[in-house]
């Protein structure tokens, strides 16, 4: 048998050729790989969102039929979406995962945070997380991020090195080059790691599908009770919404992103199945953050202002 | 204009995967082809154009700066200029694309390394109206050290030369001299005008004398795999799977990707360094057992003799196993800020096994404008590229970079702190033996960083 696969034609239907999903998973399973490899206390970051899902499945994967060698942590803003902790606790119980889980709430108790005037939880969600890392002394912190996402989140390295105060210096980042990562760091540093850098949103979904990776129902369309605010549904809450003047109304609506109830928003969609979501998403004229997240429009540089402090 | 629905069935029908890395200096266009590329290939959306056009207006600035789609630092935004690697999404009917876009500031070059040592191709931007200029010489050194398998040179700003063949001709032949001598493989030559957006996605209606791909054409149809038959096959054990459970009681697979070539089930293979010899029992293909594997898949592979295998380790077929050494001679580029000096003691990072080392020798240092070889430099500093000779504490089973750019490759990093100092490329710089002669003492400023 011959493995030429170079064609003089310049076709690229090399039977040797990866498709885009299988090279984007390779990758990521390697980078989980390494992160078992050289790290003493890593953790997957996981929210019940579907970045973190695609998550947990590729590093169930990339130690199958061991177990997966990580416990994960959710930060709970308390502001949750009911069917996505109930998500949560199954996947959890049943592949017999350690959950860590940082609360919002507990710090607003304490009085440690105090709650924005605008009710978002979302900027509040990094003392709970970099507390959580020192607590914990978790040395690898796997988030969902990726690069598609946003501007800032663009130059974000793989293996990402934070400082004891979690913070990231897009200016001093390392170099990273070829597969070859660097998780090299100091007694109370630690070290971010995106394995879906490289994928973007329609990767994830179509991902998503061809694995038959199970979601929780918000992301597909359902009737639910929601108002407007900053051009967005909103789902109403004993979170604090609706304020005056704005009115519920049930619609048949789906979320692209899973976050903090006050700030994420929902998209109008007859999109109940994962074919119809998918052609939904690849059909948009706005991207992921752009249509849900009330947060990232706060300022141009919000993004990086949240990351420099310790943000995922 | 495409309409939503067939644009949607464009994305969804991509398969392959093509990363590639831009080069130019700063006003060569680059960021206008980059937004170009992304803009008239449907990849900007609403918000982000929006975002753009808001952006450009606070600045005083008549239409949108499409540069402002890829400056996503605060600091990159004030000054204007592109600071670090960015990388960037798009897709077409025929491929899904991830492109480094690298600043063109001279400072930055230890950037451009970094996004051509995973490139698949290298667009090497051009002024028609200034030529191959020194900072061309040195993106075309650079794609060849790294062994860039494609390099496209755009020649950009063909609108303020009339479009006039006989200038896109003397460009193209002086930079294809130059480049093949260097050793770069395959090289296309492309005229276009990113700002009025001649033959970067849609083909030029002023130049009707090209007959060849647009640069987004030339993209799609690329190869993107290499031929496996002349690939010597390695594997770097990056993990080792032990499940010890009821159901799996015995398992013991060895997880990594496959750096180079195929594995097969029933061959015979060799563990460096330990040089024990057993025999691949079977591959598993993340859960799914298979018959062949082959780079970049990541694979566990389980061997019929219970020999002792660990997490840095390289398997490879027992009739075409490297030679190990403790003795490393390469090519390396200083991407920190602190010097690389003769007898400094580092960690050297060869695919998962990283081991004490010494830089030994500090043979010369490179000038990339005319390749000329500065000698006993000393040290190297941030943007240099020198040869280097390091000692390593255990043997290390390198490929030539030539050879493979994953297992001849390796990073030197500072116990100390664990930065990132070099990133480095086993065996002789350029694939040419005039390349790489020294020229003792001539043009001899070294790199004027």
């Amino acid at each position: 048998m011959t493995t030429s696969i170079d064609t003089v034609d310049g076709s690229t239907d090399s039977p040797y050729a990866l498709t885009h999903l299988d090279a984007l998973e390779s990758e990521a399973v390697h980078i989980f790989r390494e992160v078992a490899g050289e790290f003493e206390r890593p953790v997957v970051l996981f929210s019940g969102g579907k970045d973190s899902i695609v998550m947990l499945h590729l590093a169930l994967k990339a130690f199958a039929p061991a177990a997966v060698p990580f416990s994960l942590l959710h930060v709970d803003t308390g502001h949750n979406f009911p069917e996505v902790i109930e998500y949560r606790d199954r996947v959890v119980a049943q592949h017999g995962l350690r959950l860590h889980v940082a609360s919002v709430q507990d710090y607003i108790d304490r009085g440690v945070l105090r709650e924005r005037p605008d009710g978002t939880r979302n900027p509040l969600q990094t003392l709970p997380l970099t507390e959580a890392i020192q607590q914990h002394r978790f040395d690898a912190v796997f988030g969902g991020g990726r690069r598609d996402e946003e501007k800032a989140r663009a130059k974000e390295r793989v293996f990402s090195l934070r400082d004891e105060f979690s913070q990231w210096d897009p200016r001093r980042q390392r170099p990273e080059l070829w597969q070859l990562y660097n998780g090299r760091h100091a007694p109370g540093e630690h070290v971010r790691v995106f394995p879906l850098s490289n994928w973007t949103e329609l990767d994830v979904w179509q991902y998503i599908q061809r694995e038959r990776i199970e979601l929780p129902e918000i992301y597909f369309a359902h009737q639910r009770e929601v108002f407007a605010r900053n051009g967005m549904w909103l789902t109403a809450g004993d979170w604090g919404g609706p304020k005056d003047g704005e009115t519920v109304q049930k619609r048949l609506i789906r979320y692209r992103t899973v976050g903090d109830m006050s700030c994420t928003g929902a998209v109008d969609s007859d999109a109940t199945t994962l074919d119809a979501v998918i052609a939904e998403i690849a059909a948009s004229r706005l991207t992921e953050r752009g249509a849900t997240r009330a947060d990232d429009k706060l300022s141009e540089a919000a993004m990086e202002d949240r990351k420099r402090e310790g943000y995922f | 204009m495409t309409s939503s629905t067939e644009q949607q069935a464009e994305q969804l029908s991509a398969t392959t995967l093509l990363r590639f890395a831009t080069a130019g200096s700063v006003d060569d266009g680059k960021s206008t082809l980059v937004g170009r590329l992304l803009h008239d290939s449907k990849s900007v959306l609403a918000d982000q154009l929006e975002a753009v056009e808001h952006a450009s207006r606070s600045r005083g600035q008549e239409a949108p700066d499409l540069a402002l789609l890829t400056d996503g630092l605060r600091a990159e935004r004030e000054q204007g200029i592109t600071i670090d690697v960015a990388y960037r999404y798009f897709a077409t009917p025929r491929r899904r694309f991830i492109l480094a876009d690298t600043p063109g500031h001279v400072q930055y070059t230890r950037n451009m390394v970094t996004g051509a040592s995973t490139a698949e191709l290298t667009v090497i931007l051009v002024d028609a109206r200034n030529g191959v200029v020194e900072q061309t010489r040195r993106h075309a050194a650079i794609a060849a050290l790294l062994r860039v398998p494609h390099v496209v040179l755009a020649v950009n700003k063909m609108d303020l030369v009339d479009y006039r063949e006989s200038v896109f001709a003397a460009i193209a032949e002086e930079f294809t001299a130059y480049a093949s001598e260097l050793g770069v493989p395959e090289i296309t030559a492309i005229p276009i005008s990113a700002l009025a957006g001649d033959n970067v996605v849609d083909p030029s209606a002023t130049m009707d004398w090209y007959g060849g791909p647009t640069v987004l054409e030339h993209l799609e149809t690329v190869p993107v795999s290499h031929d496996l038959a002349t690939c010597h096959a390695r594997f770097p054990v990056q993990y080792v799977i032990r499940p010890q459970t009821a159901e799996h009681p015995d398992y013991r697979g060895y997880a990594g990707q496959i750096a180079a070539g195929t594995f097969r089930v029933g061959e015979s293979v060799t563990v460096l360094p330990s040089g024990r010899t057993s025999t691949i029992a079977g591959i598993d293909l993340l859960g799914e057992p298979v018959d062949v594997a082959w780079t970049p898949q990541s694979v566990t592979l389980l061997l019929e003799d219970d020999i002792d295998v660990s997490r840095g380790d390289l398997i490879v077929p027992s009739h075409d196993a490297p030679a190990t050494s403790q003795d490393v001679e390469a090519t390396v580029c200083h991407v920190a800020d602190t010097p690389l000096t003769v007898g400094a003691r580092v960690l050297l990072k060869h695919t998962t096994r990283t081991v004490k080392a010494i830089v030994k020798e500090i043979p010369s240092r490179l000038t990339l404008d005319d390749l000329s070889q500065h000698p006993a430099p000393g040290r190297l500093v941030a943007n240099d590229i020198g040869r280097v000779r390091v000692r390593t504490a255990e043997p290390l089973a390198l490929d030539s970079y030539a050879d493979s750019r994953r297992t001849g490759s390796f990073l030197l990093i500072d116990p100390a702190d664990g930065t990132t100092l070099a990133a480095g490329m086993a065996g002789e710089s350029f694939a040419t033996a005039e390349a790489a002669a020294v020229q003792d003492g001539e043009g001899d400023e070294g790199w004027d960083f």
